[in-house]
């Protein structure tokens, strides 16, 4: 059979990864964890309209309320660094001002993660 | 990669030549919540961390999440984040390979700007009523 790539793929050198669904996956996994997990947040924040300090933070240092909101944060940084990912691989062309995007969105979600996750922790043990 | 080869390569016809259809549509705010949503972590982040810093910094929180810009702000990521729950829910669907029919992804489209308008009306009349404001 003739070689279906083209020259320039040829050149590049290219080739699969071996992982071109594991995005797919993860996106659709955390998705699914996600629709209960935001439910639960609309409903605490909603809740907690209009609320004091002390009732807040109260809600927040329960366990099953930390825990709740750890696989929440997650599953919530995981998601939206997969998503923002394909839109700048879709949108970002030039070589090296994408891989800066991808990297920056990398930093971006992990930095704004790693936040919600030490205040939540410190929530949680009472801090 | 503007510079490369690829570039003189003939593109196929893009977003241009469509008829714009609410499926379309449907599909284009699906991005763009997403990509409203993942800034609005940071409001999340916020919440958490002046929660976690004490009673001064959560103060300052709540006075702009109470005053009207973030009253606004607080209304557009809870109908960004409903719409975007609903859109990935027909995602969800379609990834089970069902709901290709014509007519019910048509239907899942206004259903999902329906749905993201009355659950979005919903949720706020619950937290208006419990502040005691309704």
């Amino acid at each position: 059979m003739a070689d279906m790539r083209t020259p320039l793929s040829r050149v590049r050198g290219h080739g699969s990864a071996k992982s071109g669904t594991d995005s797919f996956w993860m996106q659709r996994l955390t998705a699914i964890a996600l629709i209960p997990l935001t439910v639960f947040l609309i409903a605490s924040i909603v809740a907690l309209a209009g609320a004091d300090y002390e009732t807040v933070r109260t809600y927040l240092s329960m366990p099953l309320v930390s825990v709740i909101l750890l696989a929440l944060i997650l599953a919530g940084i995981w998601h939206m660094r997969i998503g923002m990912k394909e839109i700048i691989e879709d949108y970002v062309h030039g070589e090296y001002i994408r891989l800066l995007a991808v990297v920056g969105n990398t930093f971006f979600a992990l930095l704004v993660g790693l936040a919600c996750v030490y205040a939540a922790l410190k929530l949680g043990f009472g801090g | 990669m503007a510079q490369s080869p690829s570039a003189s390569r003939p593109l196929s016809p893009h977003l241009g030549i469509y008829r714009k259809m609410l499926t379309m549509m449907m599909s284009i705010v699906h991005r763009i919540t997403g990509g409203a949503l993942y800034f609005g972590t940071l409001l999340l982040a916020w919440w958490l961390v002046a929660a976690a810093s004490g009673a001064e910094a959560y103060e300052m929180f709540a006075t702009h999440a109470g005053a009207w810009y973030g009253q606004l702000v607080l209304l557009g990521y809870t109908w960004a984040l409903i719409h975007h729950m609903l859109g990935g829910l027909r995602h969800l669907v379609w990834d089970m390979g069902k709901g290709f029919n014509l007519r019910l992804v048509e239907w899942m489209a206004r259903g999902t700007v329906a749905g993201s308008i009355i659950l979005t009306i919903v949720t706020w009349a619950i937290a208006y009523q419990i502040m005691g404001a309704l």
